[in-house]
């Protein structure tokens, strides 16, 4: 999230689309409350069905999985129709008066494509997407917002498309429907007004799931809401530690703190590494990376990296493709793939097309499983699909202690750290995951130092001792970034030998700074809780609130520097003057900026200094991008998604033109089969219930929660249930491309048919949550979802596929 | 001596990290000892569930397993209200069909084995070794790569960011690039 659940109470419109904070993040719901008992705020839902956030929502509009783009472009274009954007602050804050290269030409003269597409590789060349540059090499600008040429003008052009009727055609959406959601968010472009975007799954599995992100982004930029109180664009994540994980670069394109992971072809070597992210990153914060990618190097290698040996950068492993979740699994299908370790994960419910993901497991030579249950996963080789005596795969079990069990800590969505005890005692031999860690370096190192074998020597020489048994706070240390040696600079001592750092700030490029993650340096240094008591700062439990906008300071620690809303220079206006008083967040005070959080801009650049008015320091021109570039384009495009039961109405590009589309064991009974509209008329999603958890390893082993939701259910609307002869409570099929699963229709008003460009399409909505262990047991919905995925982070599209249903026995 | 609730709390997060543990779990001369009828610990926590971040006040018995879960009061985020999954961490702790031992799957079997951990862990380190030696590359042409791409990591959103950073070190000290996770699905 750019701002947190607290503040949501700070909001006068709140605007949830692809999200269920009712059902899947219920805490939220007291904030939501609280911004429309004590500020009269609106709650608004957009969804494919009435959720349970729907049914407290003050208007709700429904939307066709899969068409978020028409309904946001929609949005937009009613918001610059209407002149409802907050002018001031686009005009400074944003990119919008830039001007574009002249070459430029978008979907609107192109068929839904962009300058520069090559159909053979489906991908885009973007030397035309570029801003074009004066004679010092900054970018030339209209701050009239006129020029037909600038970037405003390219999206005001880009949206007329995308008009009420457009968005009824496509998303189902009535007209007065559409236009009492976008009326009452675009209220929110009132200086000094916020309207705050929630969104969670709903918006990202999807083919255009990065676009999705990036239209919501350009409306809260268009309107003023990025920086705000009660503003923002926030990702309801999903389990208790993923953005922590995140964080800590779990992905293979990120290593912790989203530096990015070296690549064979553009990063041979560290100063080609440097180099080019330093020139990516233009005037933005990361031309520091140099000095993050150093302490990192440091933390992980110690005294053996040195300025030398390029900090020992040759022993991170260098990627040259792109190995995410799905084109991994597929290389495990192929056997390319052999072991597979696992840390509290259980794909054979979880990922896509679920079927040919446990057919890849049993293609595994080996599989290390930690766990705290006997799930699906663990057990895949003895499923209802699976023949023992023919997999192969050799598996480890290893018993984990769970959350309550073991110390350390996690994030929330709001970047707020929090630490946990040890508070419970785990059963028999579980062990912690970090005990399980440190076992098996051990063993590794033990097996190098007397056999020898492949390159040993990132292993050998790895800075790990946590001690026996390890100590979480230590690896808190490294992580939280220290120095490894006595530092003198002007005759002041920055830090001696062994001392934690107090931020990034600290952070050299000379081996003097061990830090494993940037954004959370400080989050274990001590400081004062608000109430005298100095301790850790992610330990801290202070509850003073001095500004009144529930910011709590003292309340744990959040990346990045204990700043709790991102971007909020943009929270004052040119002159550094906040936009309203019950909303000032940051002013400039004469000398510096000061105020309620902890300012996302340098502390003493004056707002009328070179750059004072540069409120976006990530960005490497300092503006919030409304013309940004991803692999797709600079402007989001409305595409439908690869399993559709239309035609694309807004142009003949009927899908993403950049996504992968993969062919293992394509017209197999378990493949890479894609569903067409003949066979599979009926639109598809899958979503969450507030009383089970991700793939029920937390939930469906619990007899309370089992008693609660006991079943795998179909959601099927009246007038559909009416059409297939299919009652209330009785067992029905539902079919893809990919497999079919048993399921009880739940038969309710909560879905209603859409009319897309005058003809019905019917959708159903179905838990993914089941599998066939624990107490509550059902088939798993993802043997129905497609394995395709996002143009940019290849994210699986579990949220627009097609289906057929049936009744058990009939058709 | 009467104790109040927050008071209780406050005593019992002074004393053995949160834990009114029997002696030999708690830190030597710091037990606190007050007349209850039964020995219970309590200690504030987080949530595990979903990314609110919810404050838990859990109770211990005297084997360490929980008891009672319940809001706190105390927590910013929360405000004492919880939801159907974290009141269920109670079960979580007491549920019979946690695993309490390693398990080992041989090739083509039909069922477990129990194991102990001094053999399960020789054995996974031997095929972890085994197969990142066969399939290491050093080199991609000229450029020197350094990797396997035949063992994959998978995990973990359910996991602290402590145990998340030993793996993510960890994975790519062994050369892992397929390296991947729950926020990627």
């Amino acid at each position: 999230m750019t701002n947190h659940w607290v503040d949501l109470k700070n909001s006068d419109c709140i605007f949830v689309i692809g999200a269920n904070p009712a059902e899947n993040h219920p805490a939220s719901m007291l904030w939501i409350n609280k911004a429309i008992d004590e500020r009269g705020a609106k709650l608004v839902v957009v969804d494919p069905r009435v959720t349970r956030t729907a049914t407290r929502a003050h208007i709700y509009a429904p939307l066709r999985s899969g068409t978020d783009i028409a309904f946001l472009g929609g949005m937009i274009n009613y918001v610059l129709q209407n002149e409802k954007y907050h002018r001031e602050y686009v005009t400074h804050y944003t990119n919008a008066s830039v001007l574009i290269n002249p070459d430029f030409r978008g979907p609107a003269d192109l068929d839904g494509l962009f300058s520069g597409y090559n159909p053979e590789t489906r991908s885009y060349d973007r030397s035309t997407w570029t801003y074009q540059l004066d004679e010092n090499g900054d970018p030339k600008r209209d701050l009239s917002l006129q020029d037909p040429g600038c970037a405003f003008q390219l999206l005001k052009r880009h949206f007329a498309r995308y008009t009420p009727e457009v968005v009824e055609r496509v998303c189902g959406t009535p007209v007065d429907k559409f236009l009492a959601v976008a009326e009452a968010f675009a209220a929110t472009g009132e200086p000094g007004k916020s309207g705050t975007i929630l969104y969670a799954m709903g918006q990202t599995q999807h083919t255009v799931g990065s676009q999705n992100v990036s239209v919501m982004a350009m409306l809260q930029l268009l309107l003023g809401n990025i920086g705000m109180p009660g503003g923002g664009v926030n990702a309801l994540r999903g389990e208790s530690n993923v953005q922590g994980s995140t964080d800590m670069g779990l992905l293979y394109n990120t290593l912790p703190g989203y530096v990015p992971t070296p690549t064979a072809k553009g990063d041979p070597t560290l100063s080609a590494y440097l180099e080019a992210r330093v020139k990516a990153a233009g005037k933005g914060y990361l031309q520091n990376t140099p000095k993050f990618f150093t302490s990192l190097l440091t933390a992980w290698w110690g005294g053996n990296a040195t300025a030398e040996n390029d900090y020992l950068y040759d022993y991170l492993p260098k990627v040259s493709g792109n190995y995410s979740w799905i084109p991994l699994f597929e290389a495990m299908l192929t056997g390319d793939i052999r072991g597979l370790w696992i840390m509290g994960m259980n794909p054979a419910v979880s990922g896509p097309n679920a079927r040919l993901e446990r057919k890849a497991l049993a293609q595994l030579d080996w599989m290390i499983v930690q766990e705290i249950f006997d799930t699906e996963t663990c057990s895949f080789w003895r499923g209802p699909d699976m023949d023992p005596a023919s997999v192969g795969t050799e598996v480890f079990v290893l018993p984990a202690a769970d959350a309550m069990e073991k110390a350390g800590s996690i994030v929330t969505s709001g970047r707020m750290i929090q630490w946990r005890p040890r508070v419970a005692q785990a059963p028999g031999e579980a062990a912690d995951d970090i005990w399980i860690f440190d076992r098996i370096y051990r063993e590794l190192r033990g097996l190098y130092e007397a056999e020898g074998g492949a390159f040993p020597e990132p292993v050998l020489q790895l800075n790990w001792d946590y001690g026996s048994p390890p100590d979480v706070e230590l690896v808190a240390r490294e992580i939280n970034g220290y120095w490894t040696r006595e530092v003198v600079e002007d005759s002041k001592t920055l830090g001696t030998a062994g001392e934690l750092q107090s931020g990034f700030a600290q952070c050299r490029d000379d081996g003097s700074t061990a830090c494993g993650l940037w954004i959370f340096a400080g989050y274990f240094y001590p400081r004062d809780d608000g109430d005298g008591n100095v301790l850790p700062s992610s330990k801290r439990r202070g509850t003073k609130d001095p500004s009144g906008l529930g910011q709590y300071p003292f309340w744990g620690w959040a990346w990045p520097a204990n700043r709790r809303i991102l971007y909020n220079r943009c929270s004052a206006d040119a002159s550094g003057n906040p936009w309203a008083p019950d909303k000032a967040l940051i002013w400039w005070d004469g000398e510096k900026w000061t105020g309620n959080d902890v300012p996302d801009f340098p502390a003493t650049r004056a707002p009328d200094a070179a750059g004072g008015d540069d409120a976006f320091i990530m960005k490497a021109d300092g503006k919030g991008g409304l013309f940004a570039a991803l692999n797709e384009g600079p402007l989001p495009e409305h595409y439908e998604p690869v399993e559709s039961p239309v035609q694309n109405l807004l142009s003949s590009q009927q899908n993403n033109p950049v996504i992968k589309i993969w062919n293992s064991l394509k017209g197999e009974a378990i493949g890479d089969n894609i569903g067409t509209p003949d066979q599979f008329p009926i639109v598809a999603t899958t979503y969450r219930l507030a009383e089970h958890w991700q793939a029920g390893g937390m939930s469906r082993w619990l007899p309370w929660l089992a008693e609660t939701q006991p079943e795998l259910f179909v959601e099927v609307s009246r007038e559909l249930a009416s059409e297939k002869g299919i009652k209330n409570g009785e067992r029905v099929i539902v079919r893809s491309a990919r497999g079919e699963i048993e399921a009880v229709a739940m038969v309710t008003g909560r879905f209603r048919p859409f009319r897309i460009d005058g003809r019905v399409v019917h959708q159903v909505g179905l838990p993914w949550h089941y599998g066939w262990r624990g107490l509550a047991t059902g088939d798993s919905a993802n043997d129905l979802t497609p394995h395709v995925g996002d143009g940019n982070t290849m994210m699986p599209e579990y949220k627009a596929f097609l289906v057929d249903v049936h009744r058990k026995g009939g058709r | 001596m009467i104790v109040g609730r927050r008071q209780f709390l406050k005593l019992s997060a002074m004393t053995a990290g949160g834990m009114l543990l029997p002696a030999e779990f708690a830190l030597a001369g710091e037990q606190v000892s007050l007349p209850l009828h039964k020995p219970i610990g309590e200690a504030q926590t987080i949530c595990p569930y979903c990314s609110v971040g919810c404050g838990l006040i859990v109770a211990t018995g005297p084997d360490g397993h929980i008891t009672n879960t319940e809001g706190d009061p105390d927590h910013v985020t929360n405000r004492g209200a919880l939801d159907p999954k974290s009141v269920s961490v109670t079960q979580l702790s007491t549920s019979p069909h946690r695993l309490r031992k390693p398990l080992y799957r041989a090739p083509g079997a039909s069922g477990w084995q129990e194991m102990e951990w001094d053999e399960i862990l020789p054995r996974i380190a031997r095929r972890i070794k085994d197969t990142r030696d066969a399939t290491f590359e050093e080199k991609e042409g000229d450029v020197t790569v350094n990797r396997t791409r035949s063992i994959a990591f998978l995990g973990g959103a359910a996991n602290n960011n402590e145990d998340c950073y030993a793996a993510s070190k960890l994975m790519r000290a062994l050369g892992l690039v397929y390296v991947e996770h729950q926020a990627r699905i």
